[in-house]
């Protein structure tokens, strides 16, 4: 007996939906050796990552709140990589929209005007478009590597905001802690009940999912730039050009990533601080994968990935396992989702040899 | 002197693992496979050569240890983009998002402790020679591998015919496979040769540049070597000079601090990535030169259609 790969005549829509269901699950036994060789339970830490961040009303509070910036960025971003545009340096477009925002809240004449929160809301959005232009110009206009210029620039955000924590905005009252001070209640997102943290800025979320399936699946220019980034050629003779493919995408992917920065800005953090993103802009460019680029995947993928930031965090208190076991899952859960979409477009056939036919033939 | 001197020999010592990582990346992009995670690669090499030397085993096996760690990340870069006909894109970024979780977590038992840094070479006569012998005999022994390792790669990709072939796979898998090449083998070598570099250049930062463990500690230093071979136009001179310059950058800021600048350190901090931005644009206008070493097949999957 032999395998053989051959390609299927037509995409499975069956694997489609089964692809990511299976790397799920390849990725929790995979965890479950994982905590195994660690000399743990699996079945306990899974329980612990997986289930109890879920069995609480704060569970489920902390598990929203950390899947909206997640899957905001993503369907930013997935718009650019629809386009084959590829924009990875979210990070870099939250932590200026957060900066941006806390500026506003910051420094806003007044402290109580109810203009505050749309104010900082435009600010993390123009910022995260702004960090984003200067990627979408050099590629446009001088052919340069987004992929490269967006990380650079992720860098240079981050010396950014340790400047600024660090000196100009530091709060003097702050015990030399490199922090802001802490913004006006205006500025604040309030939270739906008191006892949790999840707020409206959730409802942002929603609105953006909304938008991004309008523009992917119903509108023209939404389908021009999917062309652009399966067959350029096509896409340049049918006159749509490849710039706007890049400006759309990545003003796309830096105004979604702002407005989430401002979002953590003004609702759990409520200040700026080196520490304001666990990896978000990361964690939503395999957020966008798991999903598919398709706004309601991205949904299931950004709480999907929520989930096992939560559970990170959970593990690392419960059992002590490093926070960084994170990322290892994330790593973990994008390498057998990348390897189960071969199967939508290939399968495996088991070749009998020929031996054996020809004994079944004798006997017919 | 002593100025110049320390700004020499440190640019060197800077530019030593960018050279490992792009020059491995070089020979990757050459077979027409583009893997994004340099990154992760350098840091899981980092962790494992920090982890051998803290476990006490000698500096060349920590060294080895680290290129292969580098090198079974890059395994699975290779099976996914390889076999599994990944876009190539997502399949780096995995990489470079799964290196440095594996590395933080590995790296959770070093505490902050320095450990005794990889000596250098003090060869007799030659280190005392003046001026030349502080230039050029001084420098630990992984300076003058990846010298060598420049001098290797040259000559095997335009002096071998195993290079040419690599070359050919780059620009055109099919006809390569038409020929009767094992296009998919020699890519995996190249995926697995990249990954021993980037590994090595990771072991270079924890046991000799900055001989501690800190977390992420490469600080973007895989996506310079990236941007790297595209300033370099995919030929390995470039790379030589383009990592010395980087390394210059480096340094520059490094004395920058030390002499008390007027100026924030986080700005002098952010001119490395600043100047990849800016040679990135100035490379990158040049589309005729590109398009001339620019491997035609890079990041496209190729599948054998017999």
């Amino acid at each position: 007996m032999r395998f053989r790969i051959e390609q299927r005549p037509e995409p499975s829509s069956l694997m489609r939906v089964a692809a990511p269901a299976l790397a799920t699950l390849l990725t929790v036994i995979v965890g479950s050796i994982f905590f195994a060789s660690l000399g743990h339970d699996p079945l306990a830490t899974l329980h612990a990552f997986f289930i109890e961040p879920l069995s609480s009303m704060n569970g489920l509070s902390e598990w929203l709140l950390k899947a909206s910036p997640l899957i905001l960025i993503a369907c930013g971003l997935a718009v650019g990589f629809r386009a084959n545009v590829w924009n990875i340096g979210a990070e870099g477009q939250f932590t200026m929209g957060a900066i941006a925002a806390s500026g506003v809240g910051l420094f806003w004449p007044n402290p109580e005007s109810v203009l505050l929160l749309p104010l900082m809301f435009i600010a993390g959005m123009g910022a995260g478009m702004a960090w984003a232009a200067i990627p979408a110009f050099l590629r446009a206009r001088m052919n340069t590597n987004e992929i490269l210029v967006t990380l650079m620039m992720t860098y240079i955000a981050t010396l950014f905001l340790s400047y600024l924590v660090h000196g100009p905005w530091r709060d003097p009252a702050g015990f030399n802690y490199p922090q802001t001070a802490l913004l006006p209640t205006a500025a604040l997102f309030e939270s739906f009940d008191p006892a949790y943290r999840l707020n409206p800025s959730i409802f942002i979320t929603v609105v953006a999912v909304l938008l991004m399936w309008l523009f992917t699946d119903r509108s023209f220019l939404g389908y021009k730039m999917s062309v652009s980034g399966a067959a350029p050629l096509a896409a340049r003779y049918a006159g749509f050009r490849e710039s706007a493919a890049v400006w759309i995408g990545l003003l796309a992917g830096g105004a979604a990533a702002g407005i989430a920065g401002m979002a953590e800005a003004a609702g759990p953090l409520g200040q700026l601080s080196p520490q304001i993103s666990p990896g978000y802009g990361f964690a939503a460019i395999i957020v966008a994968f798991v999903g598919r680029l398709n706004a309601f995947g991205i949904v299931l993928g950004g709480l999907l990935m929520s989930l096992l930031f939560l559970g990170g965090e959970g593990v690392q208190m419960t059992l002590g396992l490093p926070s960084a076991l994170t990322r290892i899952f994330q790593g973990i859960l994008l390498f057998f989702l990348l390897a189960a979409d071969f199967f939508i477009f290939y399968r495996v056939r088991l070749v009998r040899p020929v031996r054996d036919t020809h004994a079944l033939e004798t006997a017919r | 002197m002593d100025l110049f001197i320390a700004i020499f020999t440190g640019t060197v010592i800077a530019a030593t693992p960018l050279i490992f990582a792009a020059l491995g990346e070089l020979v990757v992009e050459k077979s027409g496979v583009l893997n994004l995670g340099i990154e992760g690669m350098m840091l899981m090499g980092a962790a494992l050569a920090f982890w051998a030397v803290t476990a006490g085993y000698p500096m060349p096996v920590a060294i080895l240890a680290g290129a292969l760690a580098g090198a079974a990340a890059s395994l699975l870069f290779g099976v996914l983009a390889l076999t599994f006909l990944t876009n190539q894109y997502a399949a780096g970024l995995a990489l470079a998002i799964f290196g440095s979780g594996v590395s933080a977590f590995l790296g959770r038992g070093f505490g902050s402790e320095p450990i005794e840094a990889l000596r250098r070479l003090d060869i007799p006569v030659l280190s005392d020679l003046p001026l030349i012998g502080p230039l050029l005999f001084r420098f630990d022994p992984m300076v003058y591998l990846a010298l060598l390792m420049f001098v290797a790669i040259s000559w095997f990709l335009y002096r071998t015919k195993a290079g040419l072939v690599l070359r050919t796979i780059g620009e055109s898998p099919q006809t390569s496979h038409a020929i009767g090449y094992p296009v998919i083998r020699i890519r995996y070598m190249a995926v697995l040769f990249g990954g021993l570099m980037a590994g090595l250049a990771g072991a270079y930062l924890s046991v000799a540049y900055t001989p501690l463990w800190v977390e992420n500690m490469t600080a973007g230093k895989g996506w310079i070597a990236l941007a790297l071979v595209v300033f370099a136009t995919w030929r390995p001179l470039r790379i030589l000079l383009g990592a010395w310059l980087f390394g210059g950058m480096t340094i520059l800021q490094l004395q920058g601090q030390a002499l008390g600048l007027d100026v924030p350190s986080e700005l002098l901090s952010a001119l490395p990535y600043l100047a990849t931005i800016i040679v990135l644009v100035l490379i990158s206008r040049n589309r005729q030169m590109l398009a001339l070493h620019f491997p035609a097949s890079l990041a496209k999957p190729f599948r054998p259609t017999s």
